[in-house]
């Protein structure tokens, strides 16, 4: 599955309301670990059925940033049933974010 | 077998590896995390020769693929041992051994944490170690940065321009830094100093809301209310791994001068981890470029 750009909007739909658990990856355009994490969220994605992975754009979403309490980027946020369930926060080595996405 | 594995693909790393390619070596380079090392935090790269700018994603992008163009192979498993069998080595990962004639440890160094109750949890949450990675999240908010060092003062400074106001806690009564950054900070009307002090707790609900500051000389305590803390105690040279075999100093540092050699013959070390006065982008990459040398030599000496 695609990752895709989610926002104030569409929120509550993607991630909140999701039956699978969403992995909700806040990030920005001028982050370098945030690029760096990209590539391996986006084979993570294409691999994996069970959980669902978007993009957050803190510049854009900074309400977003803000009421989920992110205050370092990369950061991402496991939701299951509407509620924060883990956290990661920098960039991690793929097996470690396999890990987290299968906490 | 590899001629060559390099453990770590940061600058230094990177570069070893477009030396030891030329050269017609087989190379493995063997990374942790992602390729570029610390450099990718770096939003604007001004002081490495031929780009006016370049930011350390891109740089890290374009030796990346200048490497994997030249044919180095890149593996990404967390190095955890080096064996020496004389005219071969092995590299140990979790998952693996790779055996190779020579060993460029180019791992580079890690951000030194305060060590105090709460902090991991906080990490993302009002702790942060990199003052141009979130600052932009502390726009009109209080912080403080801790540490007395060029990282600490070029953060407070960054972070002057952002927050309403900047405290600078310093465990001495004197800056080790360059003074004219410090002068630029004692010019700003929301940097406050608080000299002879280290943070002792931190208080926080859901995230940081206030540490608490002790001086060391009278034992005074105070509580500063706050949103967010900047660490800037230093770096760990991550060498742990290699110790039982490479010669470190005190703080941890490969005891290899600028020729990369170490005490083990057939194992260099390239950058940040290796003892040395100035650790920048282009000297991590000219230790690169020394210790691939001095590999692709040894290894030949071999054949």
């Amino acid at each position: 599955m695609n990752i895709i750009e989610v926002t104030k909007d569409t929120f509550e739909n993607e991630v909140l309301k999701s039956d699978k658990p969403v992995v909700v990856d806040f990030n920005a355009d001028w982050c370098g670990p945030c690029q760096m994490l990209k590539p391996t969220l986006d084979q993570i994605a294409a691999e994996n059925d069970t959980v669902k992975i978007v993009s957050v754009n803190i510049d854009s979403e900074d309400d977003l940033a803000y009421d989920y309490d992110v205050s370092s980027i990369p950061c991402l946020v496991l939701f299951k049933g509407g509620a924060e369930a883990a956290r990661s926060v920098g960039m991690k080595p793929k097996p470690e974010l396999l890990k987290f996405i299968n906490s | 077998m590899y001629d060559i594995v390099i453990i770590g693909a940061g600058p230094a790393g990177l570069t070893a590896a477009i030396y030891a390619r030329r050269a017609s070596k087989s190379v493995l380079v063997l990374e942790a995390m992602s390729y570029g090392g610390q450099i990718i935090n770096t939003p604007d790269i001004e002081n490495y020769p031929v780009a006016a700018h370049i930011s350390g994603f891109e740089f890290a992008n374009k030796v990346y693929e200048q490497a994997q163009a030249l044919g180095a192979e890149f593996i990404f498993e967390k190095a955890v041992g080096i064996k020496d069998n004389g005219s071969t080595k092995e590299v140990i990962t979790d998952d693996h051994t790779y055996e190779c004639k020579a060993v460029i440890v180019a791992t580079g160094s890690e951000n030194r944490k305060l060590g105090i109750e709460g902090e991991d949890k906080l990490v993302g949450r009002g702790i942060s170690y990199c003052a141009t990675c979130d600052g932009a999240f502390y726009r009109g908010k209080k912080v403080a940065v801790v540490g007395g060092g060029n990282t600490a003062l070029e953060d407070a400074l960054y972070l002057a321009d952002l927050a309403e106001t900047v405290y600078l806690i310093h465990r001495r009564d004197a800056f080790r830094g360059d003074e004219t950054t410090v002068n630029a900070l004692k010019q700003r009307e929301n940097v406050k100093f608080v000299y002879n002090s280290t943070v002792t707790k931190l208080g926080a609900d859901k995230r940081l809301t206030s540490i608490e500051v002790t001086d060391k000389n009278t034992g005074e305590t105070q509580v500063i209310e706050l949103n967010g803390l900047f660490v800037a105690v230093g770096r760990i040279p991550e060498n742990q791994n290699f110790a039982q075999l490479i010669d470190l100093d005190d703080a941890g540092y490969i005891k290899a001068g600028e020729d990369c050699i170490t005490n083990i013959p057939g194992i260099f070390a390239a950058g940040d981890n290796r003892v040395k006065n100035v650790r920048q982008l282009v000297t991590a990459a000219a230790d690169g470029a020394v210790a691939a040398t001095e590999a692709v030599r040894f290894a030949a000496s071999l054949e």
